[in-house]
């Protein structure tokens, strides 16, 4: 889960990491009670989670109510690459001296945590990467040990962090590497840590993801949860508790098994079809699980077509067949469907499924098949509706 | 051969008086493999249709002389239990589990590395092992897979594994031994332990590789087959059609900028003389050239 820069900034805090005062706002009266209790200067930003948001117009500095009040108004509702600005976060305006970047996130190759710091803050890090890979110092830490003060102290000198900025820093990331692991992030990242005019050294901003698998131990974390950043087949998909990705194409795909279902959405490209979705029903899925999944499915108006591709271990074929027969008796299924199945049990789910049969619901004996089916009638059903749409609007009793 | 495992490997399940370990613990003894004991804290003196159970794998393994453990415990508990099996001197973990804070796993990961060496952890959060007509220790169904080679699997992900041998036993091909080796941030075991293991098996004498989008493994085993590896293999990778940054299913695959994208792995695979499928029916087609293509 990505928390917005203002969650991120109260979990920060949560962990001593100072941060500039400041307070959220919906609205523009919101926003300039928040730009009073920070106090002026103030900066405005908005609370989108994709990169570039200050070029996009979406971060302005306010030095008087009437500024506060013309940005927030521009600000709120705005659209940065395909984000809507529903919420800003508005914080007293830091004098800046200096912009520094520190991070800790897991390498997986190394099978350790990665800390990264760079004197070349508050600009894209992959690009200092790429082009300055020197100007990033890097080390990584034995997740059994920590990070210990010698190493955050190594990593400030040979980073070429400005000698004033040095403790402030180094007690930052001490914090910062427990809020990674006591908060069970993924990633957290400050871009820019910011060495003030006055001396101080604070986090300008927050990135923060957060680990899903840890949610168990964190009910605080339900206060973050932000429902309305997903599309609404995504909302549903996650209140039947599946795993699914949202895709732009006409062909719903349900697979068992993450692998199988992203490999699922590749064959239905290589066809020459377009995946509508990634849906994983996961192992050992019963007919429940398969009858929610053609729910969420079902509720897409742009799938045309429908493939099911079950490969069962733990899931097995006469279960996924009941769950297809369940979810045809308890919704009106509007996309044919095609079914592969194999695995354990798959002849007792094939005659199951061979009962309910139709020019709606076909069974195929191989993926490929099966794709290749899928993926001709969603073609087929996609003219017919063209060819409707145009007859309905050119027709003369035509109401369009 | 196999890698790893084999017919003699004497396996105990931890947690398996619970509902998944009791399913597949018995799945597994029913194909055929020496499943010797369980271990429930609490149920010593038990014993599950014949396999008895144990309070500690201390305990089991000084009544079994069991050399594997097959960790079927839910997620808070696993990392603890590797390492107790670890401690009781296993030499060869496979875990399950998946959903296993990633805090957790790496912590759990870095004991085991330092302090118990001679471990080898398989998973979490993976399909097991099958050396197939020998053993299988996990969740795959045996009845997928035919015995002899030779070929040699190693998977990221479970059920494209069984997709692989699937795919294989259509064409009447065996397999030596297939490890899915997990979709988690932290493996205990990486496709290069793989990869090395069956390149020094003089009967597996073609590798097939599934990988998937997210980190760099692919492209590290890449490296690793270039340089170090004779057998010939072939890969599949999935994910083509994935968005960036969005976490497809398994914690570890997902695309950030153009890192980790299927495309890059591809081409890494290639160029270090890989046979790269473009689906899996694809690279089971490749597999069994090279494999019709043996010199005996």
């Amino acid at each position: 889960m990505d928390l917005f820069e203002y969650q991120g900034k109260h979990y920060f805090a949560r962990f001593g990491i100072p941060v500039s005062p400041g307070g959220t706002a919906d609205t523009v009266d919101e926003a300039l009670a928040a730009a009073a209790t920070a106090g002026y200067p103030v900066v405005v930003k908005a609370q989108v989670q994709v990169g570039g948001r200050g070029k996009a117009g979406g971060i302005k500095l306010a030095a008087t109510p009437d500024e506060a009040r013309a940005h927030a108004g521009a600000i709120l509702g705005m659209d940065i690459k395909g984000h809507r600005v529903k919420r800003l976060w508005v914080e007293h305006a830091t004098d800046i001296a200096k912009e520094y970047y520190v991070s800790f996130t897991l390498d997986r190759g190394a099978r350790a945590h990665l800390a990264m710091v760079s004197a070349r803050g508050g600009v894209d890090i992959e690009q200092v990467a790429a082009e300055e890979p020197e100007a990033l110092a890097r080390a990584h830490i034995d997740p059994s040990v920590g990070l210990t003060e010698h190493v955050a102290r190594r990593l400030v000198e040979e980073a070429g962090l400005d000698v004033d900025a040095r403790d402030g820093a180094i007690g930052i990331m001490l914090n910062l590497y427990r809020c990674y692991v006591e908060g069970d992030a993924d990633l957290v990242e400050i871009n820019p840590l910011v060495l003030a005019t006055d001396g101080r050294v604070l986090a300008l901003d927050a990135k923060v993801t957060l680990d899903d698998s840890a949610a168990f131990r964190h009910p605080e974390w339900e206060q973050f949860r932000d429902i309305d950043e997903l599309d609404e087949r995504e909302r549903l998909a996650k209140s039947k508790g599946l795993q699914y990705v949202g895709l732009d194409g006409d062909v719903g795909i349900i697979a068992n098994g993450a692998g199988l279902a992203m490999s699922t959405c590749d064959v239905v490209n290589q066809v020459g079809g377009r995946p509508a979705n990634f849906l994983d029903i996961g192992g050992g899925a019963s007919a429940e699980v398969m009858a929610n999944a053609l729910d969420v499915i079902n509720s897409d108006h742009k799938v045309k077509a429908i493939f099911i591709n079950i490969f069962g271990g733990i899931t097995r074929g006469e279960e996924v067949a009941n769950g297809i027969v369940t979810a045809l008796g308890r919704v009106d299924i509007a996309a044919p469907m095609v079914i592969r199945l194999d695995g354990t049990n798959a002849e007792a789910g094939r005659e199951i499924l061979r009962s309910v049969e139709s020019d709606q619901v076909l069974s195929r004996p191989t993926m490929l098949e099966a794709a290749r089916t899928a993926v001709e009638l969603a073609r087929a059903r996609s003219s017919e509706d063209r060819a409707d749409a145009g007859s309905g609007a050119g027709g003369p009793g035509g109401d369009a | 051969m196999s890698i790893f495992v084999d017919e003699h490997t004497k396996v105990i399940v931890q947690g398996l008086t619970g509902g998944q370990g009791r399913f597949h613990g018995l799945r597994n003894r029913a194909y055929g493999t020496k499943v010797v004991a369980g271990v429930r804290a609490g149920k010593g003196g038990q014993n599950v249709e014949g396999i008895p159970v144990f309070d500690s794998v201390a305990e089991a393994r000084a009544a079994t002389g069991a050399d594997a453990s097959f960790v079927s415990v839910p997620p808070a508990s696993a990392p603890a239990a590797i390492l107790e099996a670890a401690q009781a001197g296993i030499g060869f973990i496979v875990c399950i589990t998946e959903g296993i804070p990633a805090q957790d796993e790496a912590r759990m990961f870095n004991i085991l590395r330092r302090e118990h060496s001679g471990t080898r952890l398989l998973g979490p959060n993976c399909p097991g092992i099958i050396s197939p007509g020998k053993t299988n220790i996990g969740i795959t169904a045996g009845e997928i897979a035919l015995p002899g080679g030779p070929v040699g699997i190693v998977s990221r992900s479970g059920t494209l594994t069984y997709q692989a041998l699937h795919e294989l036993k259509q064409k009447g091909i065996g397999v030596t031994t297939c490890v899915g080796i997990g979709g988690d941030p932290v493996p205990g075991t990486t496709f290069i332990d793989c990869l090395a293991a069956f390149e020094a098996d003089p009967e597996t004498r073609v590798v097939m590789l599934i990988g998937e989008i997210g980190g760099s493994e692919e492209e590290a085993a890449a490296d690793f087959i270039a340089r170090e590896m004779a057998t010939p293999v072939v890969a599949y990778i999935a994910g083509v059609t994935a968005p960036p940054g969005r976490k497809m299913g398994h914690a570890g695959a997902i695309v950030s900028g153009t890192s980790g994208t299927a495309q890059a792995k591809m081409d890494a695979l290639t160029s270090a003389g890989v046979k790269v499928g473009q689906n899996p029916t694809e690279a089971g087609e490749l597999a069994a050239q090279l494999v019709a293509a043996l010199p005996y």
